[in-house]
């Protein structure tokens, strides 16, 4: 049974650290350059501070992710372990819904502050974040189910604490 | 730090019948360590209900500070002939989706509070209704979470503009509503950070039932 648990344990932290690589990656290669009314106009992840904190939050879940794996169960760090996976998933929360807000300014543009919308001039730009943004919620969808099973793997113990 | 504030609620409980023992040996000491064992007894009954109070009130203010936030200045656009042309600039929480949705998330949150709050007596009684309730209360949190942080890359933006796709930034003219934003994203942020600390005590509680109930 506890070895069970561990198998599906470590497949859900693989299938996290892909998916959190993934986005990562997607993110870090959509690089266009267009040229715009005799403008160049080059869209990059790095001319966002939002997008790149998006792709540092998905690195770092994706080599936590692998790191532990290496995490024997039932110990004191596997305690530990619960609460950083609370809070690197609200971390990629904040990332995803900080990509996805400027994300839809840059497909729609906000006419009250007189911002045009890009993605008209870089297609191919807006496709890729698009990706990244899918990617990143998949391994948010995945996190959850990780700090779940990690739950209700761990509440039998924590019944059994007292006395 | 989960079992160490589940020993609190238990240990409570155990403290009321060493306290007895305590008793028949030194009567003055055990009567000021019985009082004072009382005192944390209520102190650690309050944690959560005042958690709750401050996470609605926290929300309520950065709803209702971002919801009447609104600025607006007359500038002259252009001269005909000797008359100016005025026209009037406004800025208001609802020109963007991401203030909408951060004025929305808050409402809600504050609302779901305040119902459970009122409502303590009826749900805490029996284990489902307060698993139900802390199920909802994560889902609260991370919707308060994603709010937040939609709004703060959103005023990140109207305060420094984006160089490369030629956004001008928009608080140097409208300054007042940029810092009202800014009070209310704090506020949100620590309505989340009182919410997440509600979380870990509904963790506590509810992992520590069955030994509770069963004594």
């Amino acid at each position: 049974m506890a070895k069970v648990q561990r198998l599906i344990s470590i497949v859900l932290r693989l299938a996290a650290a892909a998916a959190a690589a993934a986005a990562a990656i997607i993110m870090v290669t959509s690089h266009e350059t267009t040229s715009f009314f005799g403008l160049e106009m080059e869209a990059k992840y790095s001319y966002t501070p939002s997008f790149i904190f998006f792709v540092v939050a998905f690195a770092v879940a994706c080599v936590y992710s692998l790191l532990v794996v290496l995490v024997r169960p039932g110990s004191t760090a596997s305690r530990l372990v619960l609460m950083s996976d609370v809070i690197i998933g609200m971390v990629l929360t904040g990332a995803v819904a900080a990509t996805g807000a400027l994300s839809e300014v840059g497909k729609n543009g906000n006419t009250h502050a007189g911002w045009l919308p890009i993605c008209v001039q870089v297609h191919e730009y807006c496709n890729r974040v698009m990706g990244a943004l899918i990617a990143g919620f998949v391994a948010l969808v995945v996190y959850f189910l990780i700090i779940m099973y990690s739950l209700h793997e761990l509440a039998e113990p924590l019944c059994s604490c007292h006395y | 730090m989960l079992t160490r504030t589940a020993s609190w609620t238990s240990h409570s409980s155990m403290d009321l019948e060493h306290g007895s023992k305590k008793h028949s040996a030194a009567p003055t000491a055990a009567t000021s360590t019985s009082t004072i064992l009382q005192l944390r007894d209520r102190f650690i009954a309050l944690q959560p209900i005042v958690l709750r109070a401050s996470a609605i009130l926290a929300t309520t203010v950065a709803a209702a500070v971002m919801g009447l936030n609104t600025q607006s200045y007359t500038a002259v656009v252009a001269i005909i002939g000797t008359k100016p042309l005025m026209q009037t600039f406004t800025a208001k929480f609802s020109d963007t989706p991401a203030f909408v949705y951060f004025v929305t998330a808050n409402a809600i949150a504050g609302a779901y509070n305040l119902v459970v709050l009122l409502m303590r007596r009826l749900i805490l009684q029996r284990r489902t209704p307060s698993l139900v309730v802390h199920m909802l209360d994560m889902v609260i949190m991370v919707m308060l979470a994603t709010g937040a942080a939609t709004a703060a890359s959103m005023a990140y933006l109207g305060k420094n503009g984006n160089l490369h796709t030629r956004w001008n930034p928009i608080c140097d003219k409208f300054g007042s509503f940029c810092s009202r934003g800014g009070i209310a994203l704090v506020s949100s942020f620590i309505g989340v950070a009182l919410m997440l600390a509600l979380n870990l005590l509904s963790a506590a509680a509810n992992a520590s039932r069955p030994n509770v109930v069963g004594q």
